[in-house]
């Protein structure tokens, strides 16, 4: 019988260890696995390489703790401010930072989970971002090559899942989830229930479980209500 | 600038306004965080457009009300939104394959140079002086198919901020289109700068002076 579903937490980051990188869902606090992230961050792993589409914003939660208990040594991502945890290991040399367009950075994680090795686009040409990148004109245009970028584990959050892994997903909490999955040699998803398996409407599926490995269920995982505006900083 | 202003800039429910006005009906448009956002709340009653998120919406509704919001949807400014009818759900490859793809019609983003072939500069002011983030500004000036800034026409220290070539980090190259400011409304054609509209009380001269690149004046 195949059943994905962990009972705790020490089964579902079971063989993660110092120098893996980790794919990170999440936009803002939705989609993000907070509970798996946060679990991470305390279990004393060391020298991590994280892909995610932010650095975190609170530092007692999220990717704002994983960073700031040093288990970070490389982020990549499109937009790492409004992170305090990030910004104090940035200034004193404690982290890598590379910084890839959004699209660029979701196109290069499904690229990856599809078995694309690389591919051209046009976004970041004539940029800082295209510098040292092979470019070429493709249709009379500036195309930047870009490679596949996938990871020994991604960390996503869904909303319901059975026990084969198929997955259902809740608002804006796609976002880089859904590519993720199928970016990471070990998919851990964290989600809000599980159903018995035919319970969910094969038509409303997102994600195939083929692209999960692990399912840990974290009951009351709604994400924090964003009530004050959190675009002070431009936090895209 | 110690001169007494003998005009009056648009304000930033006015130049909302315009842009808002500006938007045709059907388009799917993508509003940058910030000025861009109060876009929104000038498109006119019964125009029906489409507004995209880049973390996955299309049909973003207004901000909630007390007591309304959904912990499980924000825009691209992390804030709690809602969806109006019609509205679709997706992942970050497809959302951007919209942006990159030519599907949007429309992003309004701001800026701190323009220059007059259309080079964006919004991303970086400086190569050290912070931690540099680029978001989505790349994809959505190269991608889609209509480019529009809002900005003040100069810095707030008076710079110019219409130019003939960017000295900030480029965003994108030969991508904006039009340039709505606090003082005109500009055209970004194969010839340069054009103006179509200005503020209240401007002149042609006194817009020259505060442009860095030549403008033709073409008011509608």
């Amino acid at each position: 019988m195949i059943d994905k579903q962990v009972p705790d937490m020490a089964a579902a980051l079971a063989d993660i260890g110092d120098g893996a990188s980790v794919l990170v869902g999440g936009f803002g606090a939705v989609g993000q696995p907070n509970a798996l992230i946060d679990a991470l961050a305390l279990s004393g792993v060391r020298g991590l390489t994280v892909i995610a589409n932010n650095a975190g914003f609170e530092p007692q939660t999220g990717l704002g703790k994983l960073i700031g208990s040093g288990a970070v040594s490389k982020l990549i991502c499109s937009f790492p401010r409004g992170s305090t945890a990030f910004d104090a290991r940035y200034e004193k040399g404690e982290i890598e930072l590379e910084v890839v367009p959004q699209g660029t950075l979701a196109e290069r994680i499904r690229a990856a989970g599809a078995g694309i090795g690389a591919f051209y686009t046009p976004t970041g040409a004539g940029t800082r971002l295209a510098e040292g990148k092979e470019t070429r004109n493709i249709g009379g245009r500036d195309h930047v090559l870009e490679y596949a970028l996938g990871a020994d584990v991604a960390l996503i959050q869904a909303y319901i899942a059975d026990r084969w892994g198929n997955l259902t997903y809740k608002g804006s909490g796609r976002n880089f989830n859904p590519i993720m999955a199928m970016a990471g040699k070990l998919t851990i998803a964290q989600v809000a229930s599980v159903v018995p398996l035919g319970e969910l409407d094969p038509n409303i599926i997102v994600t195939p479980g083929i692209f999960v490995n692990r399912v840990l269920t974290v009951a009351g995982g709604d994400p924090p209500l964003a009530t004050t505006s959190a675009s002070k900083e431009g936090a895209r | 600038m110690t001169a007494a202003l003998d005009h009056t800039p648009f304000s930033r429910k006015e130049m909302a306004g315009l842009v808002a006005n500006d938007i045709a009906e059907g388009w799917y448009v993508n509003l940058g965080i910030g000025l861009p956002t109060v876009v929104a709340d000038h498109i006119p009653v019964g125009r029906e457009v489409v507004l995209h998120s880049e973390n996955g919406i299309l049909g973003m509704g207004p901000v909630p009300g007390p007591n309304e919001a959904d912990p499980w949807l924000v825009n691209a400014g992390k804030e709690n939104v809602t969806l109006v009818a019609g509205a679709s759900l997706f992942h970050h490859a497809d959302s951007f394959a919209m942006i990159r793809g030519g599907h949007i019609d429309l992003c309004v983003l701001g800026a701190f140079e323009i220059a007059e072939t259309g080079d964006l500069a919004n991303w970086s002011t400086s190569g050290s002086d912070r931690t540099p983030a680029v978001g989505g500004a790349m994809d959505l000036a190269a991608g889609a198919r209509n480019v529009w800034v809002m900005t003040t026409h100069v810095t707030k220290s008076g710079e110019p901020k219409l130019v003939r070539q960017c000295r900030y980090p480029l965003t994108a190259a030969r991508a904006v289109n039009r340039v709505y400011s606090d003082l005109a409304v500009i055209d970004v054609t194969e010839g340069g700068f054009v103006v179509r509209a200005m503020a209240p009380g401007m002149t042609q001269g006194r817009l020259q002076e505060l442009t860095d690149a030549p403008l033709a004046f073409s008011l509608r």
